[in-house]
Parts: C-alpha cells; sequence; structure tokens
C-alpha cells in the first residue's frame, strides 16, 4: 500500500497535492482497496465551488458508494473527465492518473488541517484495517515514482 | 441426501424473448366483433405509433416454452431450502393462490360501490383486526404495498403527530444494524439519522440510547429481535427513554415470526410498525414481489392512518375518507388486495395455536442450527437466538475463504444461500433463518454442507473460491454490468 | 399443523441436540411479563376444506361480471388475461423465488425482468426502464422526487389537474414534510386537455418538471408536442403518467413526443382488478438520467466462461447500499405482475398488441355512439379519447345508481372528485364488452 510522502492526507482517505495555490484532490490507494472495482465517478463541473469538509462527488464500485469530502475550499478548475470512461484508472493509478479534480484555493490556511504521509499511515494501521499496509520501506516512501510522473 | 458432485439434470438453453418468434406469429385472438360494431372508428392515424418494431412475434406455446424453460433456472423456496435471514422463506401455501383466484376477488373493481364489495371490505377489516390482535396495537391500514412503503408511512405519521404538537422535530435514531429501508424511509420524510451502536452483546444499550435522546428526536426505529435474531431485552427502557422526551417508537416487524403468541410489539412500547406480509404471513415473494406492508399503530397514531379506511356502519362496511389529520394516501387504491386474501386465508388457517406453534418451531429450529454450527462458523453474538442465527467470517478468513465463497458454493448443494453481509456490524455476516417450514432433515443436510465447505476449504481452497460450479451461470462480472450498463435488449446484444 | 412438519419425537430431539429441556426454555430470556401479555385471542386453525368455505363465502358477497358488468376504468381496466399469464406466474419457480441477490441460481426471474424491461422501455420510446414500482401512482411520486433530484434548485412542481385525483393525492403526500418542493396544479380547459396558457405562464421561474397524463384521467389524449415545446424552452423536464397502459399500444410513445421520464400503472397488462392490488408501476427515463433513476435494475453481463447473464445492477442507489442517501426507500417491488405483463406482452406481440388497443379505441367509440343515441349522453370533452371518455346526462348519479340496480357499473361518476363534473360518468369500453354489453350498458342507463 502506497502513502507517498509529498502528497498530504485527509481522515476521509482523499490525498491532496499543493502546487502553489492550486490543490490536485484524488483517493488514496487504502481508499481504492476498500471499494474494490470502481465502476463510476461522479464530479462536478469547471466552475463549481466547493467548500473543505463537504461532500464533492461520489466514487462507486459495485457494493459501496462513497462520498469525497473536499480538503479544501475554493472553485473547481478542472475535473478529470477520463475517469467518466474509464473508472478503474482509480484502482490502477490512484495518485497519478485517477485524480480527481482541481482545485484553485480560496484559503491555504485550511491546508494545515491535513495529515503528512506518516500521520495517515499511522491513521489507517490504528483504524486496524490496513493489515495489508506491510511495514517496507519501499512502500513508505514514493518519492522517486511520483517526480518521475511530474 | 445429496452432495455437490450428486446433482443431475439437464438445463436447457433459452434464448431472450426477441431472439425467437419469426414475422406474422401471434399468440393472441381477438374476440369476434358483432356487425352492428363493425364500422366504429379508432383514433385519426396521426396520434398513433409506428409499428412496435421491437416486439416479439411468437406463437402461443413457443411463449409458453420460453417462460416455462426460464422458470426451469430458478431455485425458489418450494423447491430449495432457503435460510435466508431476516426473510422468513416459509412455506406459501397453494391453497391461498386458489382463493386469491376466486372470481368474487380477482374479478373486482376497487371502484365497485360498496353494496357490491362487502366481502372484500368484511375481508380486510377482520385481516386489520387479527393483525392488531396479534401485534397488541390498536388500528390498521393495509394500504402499504411493501414494508418499505409501510415504513414510509409509519414514519410519516410519526411526523404528522409532531406537527400537531408544534414541531416536526429533526432527527431519528436509527440503530447501525438496522435494515437500509430505515434510513432510507427516515430521509424521506426530511430527517436526519443519529446511529445508534450496539453494544458487545449485539443489544442496544438504554444508557446509550437516553444521551442521544432529546428534545429534537423524533423517533427511534427499533427492530426486536434485533437483525441478529437477539432478543432486545431492554426494549421497554429503551423505548421509555425516548418516550419520556416526547419521541415515538417505530418497530420494524420484520421479525414477527419470533414473536407470534410469545410477545407482543404493543406491550414493548412500539407506537407504530409495519408487518412484512410476505415474511411471517406467508405471501410468496414473487422474485422480489408484490408483498404488503400493513401498518399497525397505538391510539396516539390511529387519527393519522392513511386513507381511505375500512370502516363499519348499520348498512355493512364501506371505505371512508373522513380522517382530517390523515397523512393522505400513499397509493392510488386500497392496497395489494390480492396478497391480503392469500395473509388472511393463511391466518385462519394456522389459528391462534397454529401461529404460536410457528413461532416456537421456527425458533427451535434456528437454535438447532446455532447449536450444530458453533463448532464450524463463528457465533457472532453467545447466548440464546430467536428466529435467526448471525455468524461471522473469522473461521472461514484462516482458510482463506470469504463468507461469499461459501455463499456460493452452498448453491451448489441445492441450497440457497443465508443471508451475507448484513448486518453490517459483523463482520462478513452469515445470517440463517430456517423457518419453521423446514424440517430436521433438511436441517441436517444443511449443517452437513456447511461442515462439508469448510471442510473442502482446507483441502481445496479454489474450489470453493470459484463456487458455484453447477448452476446455470458461473459467477458474474458485476463490475462489466455495473460499468457497461446493458440495461435492455439490442440486436447487437448477440455477440 | 400441516405446514410445520415436528414431531412430539422431532422436538425431543432437537432440544436434546441444544441442551434445554422444554420449548418454554427458548424464550425463558424474554421477560416473563411480556410473555404473559402474548396470549393471541384467535381462534384455532382450519383445515383446506374450511378455510376454503370460508372465504368463498367472502367472495360470494362482491359482485363481478357477469352479475355487474363493468364499464369502469379511472385507474383500474377490466381486461381479458389470456391462460398461459396465470399459468406461469403459479409456477413455483417464479411465484416462490426469492429476490434475484444470488443471480447464478435466479436467471429465470432476472432474464424475464431483462425481458421486461426492454418491452416497456420501447413501449415509452425512451432507453431504459426499471423493474417495476407499486402501482402508477407512488411511481408517479417517485419521478416528482426524481425530478428533484435532477433540478435540486427547483422549488415547484406542475401537475396537471386531469391526472387522476388518487394519483395527485399520492404525489401530495410524498411531498409532505420534505421540504423544498411545492407542488402546483395546471388546470384543464374544455376540451380536456392541459391549458397551455395557463401552463406557460407557470413555467416561470422553472420548476423541476410538469406531470401530465397520457391520456389522463379523462381517457382523453393531450398534445404532448406541444407541452414539450414549452417544457424545453423552460429547461424543465416533462414527466408522462400514463393509467391506462394498454393506450401505448396504439398511442406514439411518450419518449419520442418529447418525455424524459415516462411512468404509467401497468395492470391492463394481464394483471388482474382484484380490488386495486397488486399493481404494477412502470417508470421509464433516458439513459443519461440512468443514476437517479429508482427502483431495481436488471442488466446483461458474461460469466466466467463468457456465457451471457443477468444480475441487478447500479444498486449503489439503492437502499440496502445508500441507506439514507439512497434515490427510493424501495425494496421489495411487484416482480410476479412484471412478469405476468411480459407474458402477457409476448403473447400479444408486434401485431397483436396494436390490434388489441385498436379495438380497444374502436369499442370505446361504439360504446359512445350507443350512449349518444339511446341514453341521450354529451361527450364531456372534445379533445381524442383512447378507451374511456366522458359522458354527461341529467339525473346522472341517480341514473347510475339505477343502472347498478339493473346490473351495469356504468363508469364512475366524477362529481365526487370534480364538483363541476356532477352531472358527468366516466365511462370506459375494452375488448371484453361484447356488442350485447354495450347495448345493455345504454339500455340501463336510459331515464
Amino acid at each position: 500500500m502506497k502513502f507517498p510522502k509529498k502528497l498530504r492526507y485527509t481522515r476521509e482517505h482523499e490525498w491532496v497535492l499543493i502546487e502553489g495555490n492550486l490543490a490536485t484532490v484524488g483517493i488514496t490507494d487504502f481508499a481504492q482497496h476498500e471499494l474494490g472495482e470502481v465502476v463510476y465517478v461522479e464530479l462536478p463541473k469547471v466552475g463549481d465551488s466547493v467548500t473543505k469538509d463537504e461532500p464533492f462527488g461520489v466514487v462507486e464500485s459495485v457494493k459501496a458508494a462513497s462520498d469525497v469530502y473536499a480538503p479544501v475550499s475554493g472553485e473547481v478548475t478542472e475535473s478529470n473527465d477520463d475517469l467518466v470512461s474509464s473508472p478503474e484508472l482509480i484502482n490502477d493509478d490512484p495518485y497519478g492518473d485517477a485524480w480527481l479534480i482541481r482545485v484553485e484555493m480560496s484559503d491555504p490556511s485550511e491546508l494545515e488541517h491535513l495529515m503528512t504521509a506518516q500521520d495517515y499511515k499511522d491513521y489507517v494501521e490504528e483504524e486496524g484495517e490496513a493489515e495489508e499496509a506491510e511495514e517496507t520501506e519501499d512502500e513508505e516512501i514514493d518519492d522517486d515514482e511520483d517526480e518521475d510522473e511530474e | 441426501m445429496s452432495g455437490a458432485d450428486e446433482s443431475r439434470g439437464l438445463s436447457l438453453d433459452e434464448l431472450p424473448l426477441f431472439e425467437r418468434g419469426s414475422g406474422g406469429r401471434r399468440g393472441y385472438t381477438l374476440p369476434l366483433l358483432a356487425e352492428r360494431e363493425r364500422d366504429a372508428e379508432s383514433l385519426p392515424a396521426e396520434l398513433c405509433r409506428d409499428d412496435l418494431d421491437d416486439f416479439p412475434e411468437l406463437s402461443e406455446m413457443e411463449v409458453l416454452r420460453h417462460f416455462l424453460r426460464l422458470s426451469q433456472w430458478n431455485f425458489s423456496a418450494a423447491t430449495n431450502f432457503y435460510p435466508l435471514g431476516s426473510c422468513t422463506m416459509k412455506y406459501n401455501p397453494v391453497l391461498n393462490e386458489k382463493i386469491a383466484r376466486l372470481s368474487g376477488f380477482a374479478e373486482l373493481h376497487p371502484l365497485t360501490p360498496t353494496p357490491a364489495a362487502q366481502g372484500a371490505l368484511e375481508l380486510m377489516a377482520r385481516l386489520e383486526a387479527l393483525l392488531a390482535e396479534v401485534s397488541g396495537m390498536d388500528a390498521v391500514s393495509l394500504q402499504p404495498a411493501a414494508g418499505a412503503h409501510g415504513e414510509l408511512a409509519g414514519m410519516k405519521m410519526i411526523r404528522a403527530h409532531h406537527v400537531s404538537r408544534g414541531s416536526p422535530r429533526r432527527k431519528v435514531l436509527i440503530p447501525q444494524s438496522a435494515h437500509g429501508t430505515n434510513p432510507a424511509s427516515s430521509a424521506l420524510c426530511g430527517y436526519g439519522v443519529v446511529p445508534v451502536a450496539s453494544n458487545d452483546e449485539g443489544m442496544i444499550d438504554p444508557a446509550a440510547v437516553a444521551p442521544l435522546v432529546d428534545a429534537e428526536t423524533a423517533a427511534i426505529m427499533v427492530t426486536n429481535p434485533n437483525t441478529l435474531g437477539l432478543f432486545e431485552k431492554d426494549i421497554v427502557r429503551i423505548a421509555g427513554a425516548v418516550h419520556e422526551k416526547g419521541g415515538l417508537v417505530y418497530f420494524d416487524g420484520a421479525n414477527m415470526n419470533a414473536l407470534l403468541g410469545v410477545a407482543k410489539p404493543g406491550h414493548m412500547g412500539a407506537d407504530v410498525l409495519q408487518f412484512n406480509l410476505h415474511k411471517t404471513f406467508s405471501t410468496p415473494h414473487g422474485g422480489g414481489g408484490p408483498g404488503a406492508g400493513p401498518v399497525a399503530v397505538k391510539r396516539v397514531l390511529a387519527d393519522y392512518l392513511p386513507v381511505p379506511r375500512v370502516v363499519r356502519g348499520d348498512a355493512g362496511y364501506h371505505l371512508s375518507d373522513d380522517f382530517p389529520k390523515s397523512i393522505g394516501r400513499i397509493r392510488a387504491f386500497f392496497g395489494n388486495f390480492g396478497m391480503l386474501v392469500r395473509a388472511y386465508a393463511y391466518m385462519i388457517s394456522l389459528g391462534g395455536d397454529g401461529m404460536r406453534w410457528a413461532t416456537q418451531m421456527a425458533i427451535l429450529n434456528a437454535n438447532y442450527v446455532r447449536k450444530r454450527l458453533e463448532g464450524v462458523l463463528e457465533l457472532a453474538y453467545d447466548g440464546p437466538c430467536l428466529h435467526e442465527c448471525v455468524f461471522s467470517d473469522s473461521k472461514l478468513e484462516p482458510l482463506g475463504i470469504e463468507t461469499l465463497d461459501l455463499a456460493k458454493r452452498l448453491l451448489d448443494y441445492g441450497f440457497y444461500a443465508p443471508t451475507i453481509y448484513f448486518p453490517l456490524i459483523v463482520s462478513g455476516a452469515i445470517m440463517i433463518e430456517p423457518t419453521e417450514s423446514e424440517t430436521r432433515e433438511t436441517l441436517d443436510e444443511f449443517i452437513a454442507a456447511v461442515e462439508a465447505i469448510v471442510g473442502e476449504a482446507r483441502e481445496h481452497p479454489e474450489r470453493v473460491k470459484s463456487a458455484p460450479h453447477r448452476t446455470r451461470v458461473s459467477r458474474l462480472d458485476e463490475v462489466r454490468a455495473a460499468r457497461q450498463p446493458k440495461l435492455r435488449w439490442r440486436k447487437a446484444s448477440i455477440e | 399443523m400441516r405446514y410445520i412438519p415436528h414431531t412430539e419425537a422431532d422436538v425431543a430431539a432437537m432440544l436434546g441436540a441444544i441442551g434445554l429441556r422444554s420449548l418454554d426454555d427458548l424464550v425463558a430470556h424474554i421477560p416473563a411479563a411480556l410473555r404473559r401479555q402474548a396470549t393471541l385471542d384467535v381462534p384455532n386453525g382450519l383445515g383446506e376444506a374450511d378455510v376454503t368455505a370460508r372465504l368463498a363465502a367472502l367472495a360470494a358477497k362482491n359482485r363481478v361480471a357477469p352479475s355487474l358488468l363493468c364499464f369502469a376504468g379511472a385507474g383500474a381496466y377490466p381486461h381479458f388475461i389470456p391462460s398461459v399469464v396465470d399459468h406461469v406466474i403459479l409456477r413455483s419457480e417464479f411465484s416462490t423465488a426469492y429476490t434475484p441477490y444470488q443471480p447464478e441460481v435466479s436467471q429465470g426471474t432476472l432474464q424475464a425482468t431483462f425481458e421486461f424491461q426492454t418491452l416497456i422501455a420501447s413501449l415509452c420510446g425512451l432507453e431504459v426502464a426499471n423493474a417495476s414500482m407499486y402501482d402508477g401512482s407512488t411511481a408517479t411520486a417517485e419521478a416528482v422526487l426524481m425530478a428533484k433530484r435532477l433540478a435540486p434548485k427547483a422549488g415547484r412542481v406542475l401537475v396537471a389537474a386531469s391526472l387522476p385525483p388518487q394519483y395527485r393525492e399520492v404525489v401530495r403526500t410524498y411531498l409532505e414534510g420534505l421540504g423544498g418542493l411545492e407542488s402546483e396544479e395546471v388546470p384543464f380547459g374544455a376540451d380536456g386537455r392541459v391549458d397551455l396558457a395557463a401552463l406557460e405562464r407557470r413555467l416561470t421561474p422553472a420548476p423541476a418538471a410538469v406531470v401530465v397524463g397520457y391520456p389522463n384521467f379523462f381517457g382523453v389524449i393531450e398534445d404532448l408536442q406541444a407541452i414539450a415545446a414549452k417544457t424545453t424552452a423552460a429547461g424543465t423536464l416533462l414527466v408522462t403518467v400514463t393509467p391506462e397502459a394498454m393506450a401505448l399500444g396504439l398511442l406514439r410513445p411518450p419518449g419520442a413526443l418529447g418525455a424524459d421520464i415516462a411512468v404509467g400503472e401497468g395492470q391492463s397488462f394481464g394483471i388482474p382488478l382484484s380490488f386495486g392490488g397488486p399493481y404494477l408501476g412502470l417508470f421509464a427515463t433516458r439513459e443519461r438520467f440512468v443514476r437517479s433513476m429508482p427502483g431495481r435494475l436488471v442488466g446483461e453481463t458474461v460469466d466466467e466462461q463468457g456465457r451471457r447473464g443477468y444480475v441487478l445492477t447500479l444498486a449503489t442507489r439503492e437502499q440496502h447500499i445508500r441507506r439514507e442517501r439512497a434515490t427510493s426507500n424501495i425494496c421489495t417491488n411487484q416482480s410476479l405482475c412484471a412478469l405476468a405483463a411480459t407474458v402477457f406482452l409476448a403473447l400479444a406481440g408486434r401485431r397483436g398488441l396494436r390490434e388489441l388497443a385498436e379495438r380497444n379505441a374502436r369499442k370505446a367509440r361504439h360504446a359512445l355512439r350507443c350512449l349518444r343515441e339511446r341514453a341521450g349522453a354529451e361527450l364531456v370533452f372534445s379533445a381524442p379519447f383512447f378507451n374511456e371518455f366522458a359522458v354527461c346526462l341529467p339525473n346522472a348519479r341517480v341514473r347510475y345508481e339505477r343502472a347498478f340496480e339493473r346490473g351495469v357499473l356504468a363508469g364512475v361518476p366524477l362529481g365526487q372528485w370534480f364538483p363541476a363534473l356532477e352531472d358527468a360518468l366516466l365511462v370506459c369500453a375494452t375488448e371484453v364488452h361484447s356488442a350485447d354489453d354495450i347495448d345493455r350498458l345504454a339500455e340501463a342507463l336510459v331515464e
């Protein structure tokens, strides 16, 4: 199970990539694993506004429909249309091709509430559900991979 | 005694309706016309459609053969044991089919003037009285078409009650073990849901309920016995805690099969409850309906019952809308009358003695299964169960199989699977409700099958994980069905 | 008791296996106070012969054809049911099957439901239909709720006053307490159709939907194209409601004329009148709205060996997964009634259904002719009708009651719902009514 270091995380299992005032949001490897094979994704439109801690979309598998919560507030500048035709991207590449939305932040101070990769990993393990998150150094840190994707 | 490999037989293929037949065939002949009506006109052409191009053209026997073959692909309660927890798949008496088809019932138009519908109205009145008696409640409406519909009616009545007292209130307490229709029905009345956790014994703790109840609590929704098959021993105190703050108690009557002649919800603090006639009262499931979900209330809510209501006067029975505080109509006519006839016939067939015996044998059967399987599967909670018992997947996990695999392999033995993954509070839940209809021998066969499958999981886990093997189709790709929904036949479907 | 197999020996052996001594031990943990009060004041059980005799006596107190000829429609229609329909739904494998959650052993129910969805979608001229709702009235209410989901900012829904009164009441009941949506009625004109000018005035701000009958309660066929032109311009959804599904065999399909959601009552397709239920709610819509649609859906897929098969799908909309966020609370629907309809439609088939619907239209026009000529009846509404029409007669109520005494149910008096139509009767004539029957109707209403 992966917990890329350069991202930030929420208790609702979203990840955030911060670049200047732009936040890219997705759901974590843990989340996609819990959901199972994703069949459908519902996302807001460009121009919609999102509010921290409020649901902005839904990720559905055959057996569950999970709300996705906004880690920060702002305006949606991009919405990942690829997910409409290929929802399975969320299972295959949750931190890369399966980003959900990009948000122009209205209040960057909200970032203070987010967790680091280590905090999130601890949180997930504490919840007792991450038995598969084996403790190997490679999985903990994925810096190299992420740098390549950039 | 049949093992998984003993079953034999041909299961014939049958194409969808639209891939059968041929142009010009028909299965219906219209009645003759008299000379004097031949010149009557039809609708002007501009209002009429083109041909029904997608419709099949089949002879009568092709239609019959098609559906008879399809029927052979189904398991059913009449042909197979259904240990489905929470569903009460008991015997559906064939007599009731005959009775529901008596022309005086089947051919009666709902808007027939009352003097010509006295038999139907009397039947409804008598059924209401029987349902009130077995539940210890004061008044009944037979209008709801299903359990969920009854829940909706019940929650609307609760809301109307609170509105008449100044405010609808905002929240409903619902156990996390509750059936999904409970929160869904509450939401349809505009209520927010406050989840109530079960304690380590699988029950609701009144001490945990009391702090959750305040002046904004409209109601608590309870199921008793709960969805673990356990009797909520503190039900009276729990009801009391809610009543104390002016809230009401909605009682989900899905598990009435555990209570007939044993305990009445009306004495447990219930203010309103729904029955599922297709569960406790034997009306057939039909592959997913029709059912019927009558509601029963205490006097405090009687004014709000849906209209029209069956009323007895000097001239006999009639239907009355004259209940100004009623929540109104929840469907066009008076109820799933055909199912009401079946339930009534069932209740008088059993009688008071038979209903009590049914409950006792249902509880006996469930405890027998519980006892015999407790070494094989992990019981979710210790202690006596009522009409159903729940196991978790803890003994399956180390073998590398899941609840789903056990369920699918049971199909190969000719048993329908138990209810699985419900309630959500038990990991990999396996809920078994044998009902009183099943013989000891059938239960022993079922138990032997479960034991065999668990044993097989040790030696040949892949056979269990890839089950079922002997059914018409093997496991179906549900992901594909959801990602690329094909919800109707189209010519291009044949690939 | 013949439905419960346990003998004394069975009970003893099973108690022994459990480690208990008596049946009372099984419920000893239930508070004694509750157990004491639980005696059932219900007579003992009866055998088949006695039960049959009692129920037959009740059935005999109801009057049906031929003792009472039924020309009543108004949401429940007298039609002929071919023998094959009942033969199929009497099969235990269909009638006692459970909801098809284990699809491998439910392919019969699933394929039949898939066929049903296909037939209904085709009849409605829309892309997708669900596996059924309770009846036409609740299907209408659910369509309104769906429109609200699709247009969350809208605060109103427009409902034609010419929809069946019971359906309008059910919509009101469903909306009560939900907040955020009011229903507003749109009047009908002298021709029996929705008053287009009145509709136009009410389209700003855009309501969530406009709900019209097709045909409406009076049997009248609305000008859907004209209505759709207005709803499209206003950016609002169009919902059509068909209480008499037989009409869809002849009329232009609602989807082709601009309906976004088409609902109806399918009782006319092989389901007996049965004093009002169980019936069959029909629900169809456009593909792009499918995730907002209530009710069960069956989809086609393949198994592990690539064989075609069917499963319940898109279940994440439903109560057992979404719980309080579900599109509806519906669980049990009307599956066996849907099967009856599928068999009926398969028997009638492409030509048969159209001929049957045409026959209905002709019978109704012949009945109208006879009523005009012999009973002095006048047609109330000028717009075209399908198999049902409103006629006015002086002293209609008195004549209706006299006809009843003469063994004819001469339609349904409209005054109970529409005070302005106190002298009108809503009369329905279908393929079951012979020319002799129609003569009797006309004679029974003669002053």
